[in-house]
């Protein structure tokens, strides 16, 4: 085994190339299906399939029974491909599928997200991946157990990690929900148990190992996946396949368009309302969700512990650049997809008739994503019409258009009246980059779970084995309840991973930055530092989310509060910001609690001080790491 | 790979480098996370390919800063453990 090991770490480089070219050769084959005629059913079913089927036997291949290798995947993977893997255990659903949705209505405001999931790596690089992984543990709540004064930090940092991966992880599979829904005509909570198997087929065996080597294989099948649809419609639109600098000539075309229908707020214009005046709060809501996005980038565990998985503390640095770089591929390709979808709407599904609709106005509107809502009746066949009257002209106009932001990237294919196969494309990609993140995140979990509370808090005598039968047995478990909870509610991807990004930087980010930078903060301190970031965050998310009238009559010496009709409720606005960025409360509040409790309590002791010592430089060995417990 | 132990004086010293390297890229990183795009409405005014340069920061020009940022940092930081002796590869 460890021969083979050798073998296939020696030849990754080829390994991969040949994958790559074996995925691009079954692509055109599909394509060549379709050209013969094979129903469309039948290639989503061929893409969605092969796809899992590879999962798995990846999967199947690095089973272990080791415990360096099942938690932190033997510490032997290259800078290079912990970037990739890093780069699919990243892009989740939200940015695949969700983002260039967001792009697509909010114009500028979007790009909230395209800068924050970019910007937070900066930090991660200068401030937390090559002290992590010189300290050298399995798992984050590991290092606050270290750091300050054991199983109260520990315990408390997993409530963080669990809240946090749990709320990310119901959107992943609400992700994996919609595209197999979609693509093998199944109800959508079905779907989501399917998608299930494929996560818990490539993590189960293996732990870190596994889905290591799959998160590779995975980008490299998300980024083609992502990239070919807009280099198509850049080509086809402009007569350039470079999409990422043809589609200025998009935004032009859009700001046209937008002139004769008579849209107030352009597409492209920075920081502003409905009417397209300037908005300070929309400006303070763009910054204040930046922020939240990137402290929480440099928060969250299943991110963070990839860099536990590189041989040494540079090459955990130089994975960090390759996972901002791989990362980067899609990020700046994302606005150009956004841009070439709007074109395409506009140019040639408005000002339709109704009658002449292609026919995926019908199969996407059936799932509740599109509208075409030109008479009253439109709602029996479009759920997405309610509430909207049309005027019953025959012909589409721009207000009666409606178009469910996750169904963007998914659908724009056919919207542009591209073959089938790039939509399959598309749809295993998004698949990929759900079922990556979710297996990244369960595993987070389940590590937690089983290694910090069962084996270091309740069970510290238990042998390799039964850890790792209960870390299965709780992953499997865990994956359950997600895709129970995700196939009952269903919700706005997005805004559901915003939230995950603004509960991990509340409550781990300040004792995180501080344990390695600030050598006087004590036990005191970093258990301060979770309870006040955590909390208020908690605090203020549920109460505006579910008691926003609450909110607004019980605290208004806060400053100005709104109420804001959105997902069905009456949500509450302090100082007008989106509650998706309430991290912005939470992580000050942690910075304050830590100084004033690391000030007044005692300084840490010289113990650990020379433990701090030595996690800040790359060689030697990590002293009193044990002392520190 | 021995157990190279600094003195109190070379700790402090590295971490007095590496720490401005720190503070530096920070710095970057709040530039082009925050500060210049506060002028993106006067920014879009100014249009290259059809971009309005406003929108082509926040789209492309900061994140291509921020690829950047993180190879600097590498490449820097490197640099100090060598100079230190003090790199683990």
């Amino acid at each position: 085994m460890a021969a083979m090991q050798g073998g296939f770490l020696a030849n990754l480089g080829r390994v991969y190339a040949i994958y790559t070219g074996a995925f691009v050769g079954f692509t055109i084959f599909i394509g060549i299906l379709e050209l013969f005629g094979v129903p469309n059913r039948i290639l989503g079913y061929l893409f969605i399939f092969l796809t899992l089927g590879v999962y798995a036997l990846i999967g199947w291949l690095a089973r272990t029974a080791e415990v360096n290798e099942y938690y932190v995947a033997g510490r032997v993977v290259p800078a290079f491909y912990n970037g990739m893997a890093t780069g699919a255990d990243w892009m989740s659903a939200a940015s695949f599928i969700g983002m260039a949705g967001s792009l697509y209505f909010g114009g500028y405001g979007g790009l909230a997200f395209v800068l924050g999931w970019t910007g937070g790596y900066v930090l991660v690089s200068i401030l937390m991946a090559p002290y992590l992984r010189k300290f050298g543990q399995f798992t984050v709540p590991d290092f606050f157990s270290a750091r300050y004064g054991g199983n109260l930090a520990r315990g408390l940092a997993v409530i963080v990690l669990i809240t946090a991966s749990f709320t990310y992880v119901v959107a992943q599979i609400v992700g994996v929900g919609i595209i197999t829904a979609r693509f093998l005509d199944i109800g959508f909570q079905v779907a989501c148990f399917v998608g299930l198997l494929g996560i818990l087929l490539c993590s189960m065996l293996g732990g870190m190992k596994a889905v290591t080597w799959t998160q590779v294989a995975q980008y490299i099948i998300l980024i083609i996946a992502y990239l070919i649809p807009v280099v198509v419609l850049s080509a086809k639109v402009t007569g350039i396949p470079i999409p990422q600098i043809m589609y200025g000539q998009a935004l032009e075309k859009i700001e046209a368009f937008e002139k004769t229908f008579g849209v107030a707020q352009p597409y492209a214009s920075a920081f502003t309302d409905a009417r397209g005046n300037y908005s300070p709060t929309a400006m303070w809501n763009f910054f204040a969700l930046i922020l939240c996005l990137m402290v929480g980038t440099a928060s969250l565990p299943h991110i963070l512990m990839r860099y536990f998985t590189t041989p040494s503390v540079k090459q955990a640095r130089d994975s960090v650049a390759w996972s901002l770089f791989f990362i980067f591929l899609l990020y700046f390709t994302a606005p150009a997809y956004a841009a070439f979808a709007k074109l395409e709407v506009y140019q040639n599904v408005i000002g339709q008739p109704i009658a002449k609709l292609p026919a995926w106005v019908a199969s996407w509107g059936s799932i509740g994503l599109v509208g075409a809502c030109d008479t009253a009746q439109a709602a029996i066949n479009f759920a997405l019409c309610k509430g909207v009257t049309g005027n019953g002209d025959g012909i589409l106009q721009l207000s009666e258009f409606r178009l469910h932001t996750d169904a963007v990237v998914l659908a724009t294919p056919e919207i542009a009246g591209l073959p089938y196969v790039i939509s399959g494309l598309v749809a295993a990609g998004g698949l990929a980059a759900a079922l990556s993140t979710a297996d990244g995140l369960l595993l987070a979990i389940a590590n937690a779970l089983s290694h910090d509370i069962y084996y270091k808090m309740i069970d510290p005598q238990a042998d390799t084995k039964r850890r790792l039968i209960i870390s299965r047995v709780l992953l499997a478990l865990v994956a359950v309840v997600a895709a129970y909870v995700a196939g009952t509610l269903g919700a706005d991807i997005l805004f559901l991973v915003s939230w995950a990004f603004s509960i991990a930087a509340a409550g781990l980010f300040a004792g995180l930055v501080l344990g390695i930078w600030w050598k006087r903060a004590g036990d005191a301190a970093g258990v301060w530092g979770i309870i006040v970031g955590f909390g208020l965050c908690m605090f203020f998310l549920i109460t505006t989310e579910f008691y926003g009238p609450w909110v607004k009559a019980s605290m208004s010496w806060l400053g100005d509060i709104n109420i804001v009709k959105i997902r069905g409720r009456d949500v509450a606005y302090i100082w007008g910001i989106n509650n998706i960025s309430v991290g912005i409360f939470g992580i000050p509040a942690a910075f304050i609690a830590m100084l004033v409790a690391g000030w007044v309590s005692k300084p840490a002791s010289a113990e650990m001080q020379d433990f701090i010592d030595s996690i800040r430089v790359p060689a030697g060995s990590v002293r009193n790491a044990e002392a520190a417990h | 790979m021995t157990d190279s132990k600094l003195t109190a004086q070379q700790q402090a010293a590295y971490w007095e480098k590496t720490r401005g390297l720190m503070l530096v890229i920070l710095a970057a990183w709040f530039v082009f996370s925050f500060l210049i795009h506060f002028w993106a409405p006067q920014l879009n005014s100014i249009r290259i390919l059809g971009f309005p340069l406003g929108y082509y920061m926040a789209a492309q020009g900061s994140l291509i800063a921020f690829v950047l940022m993180c190879v600097w940092n590498a490449k820097a930081q490197d640099r100090i453990d060598r100079e230190f002796g003090v790199q683990d590869e």
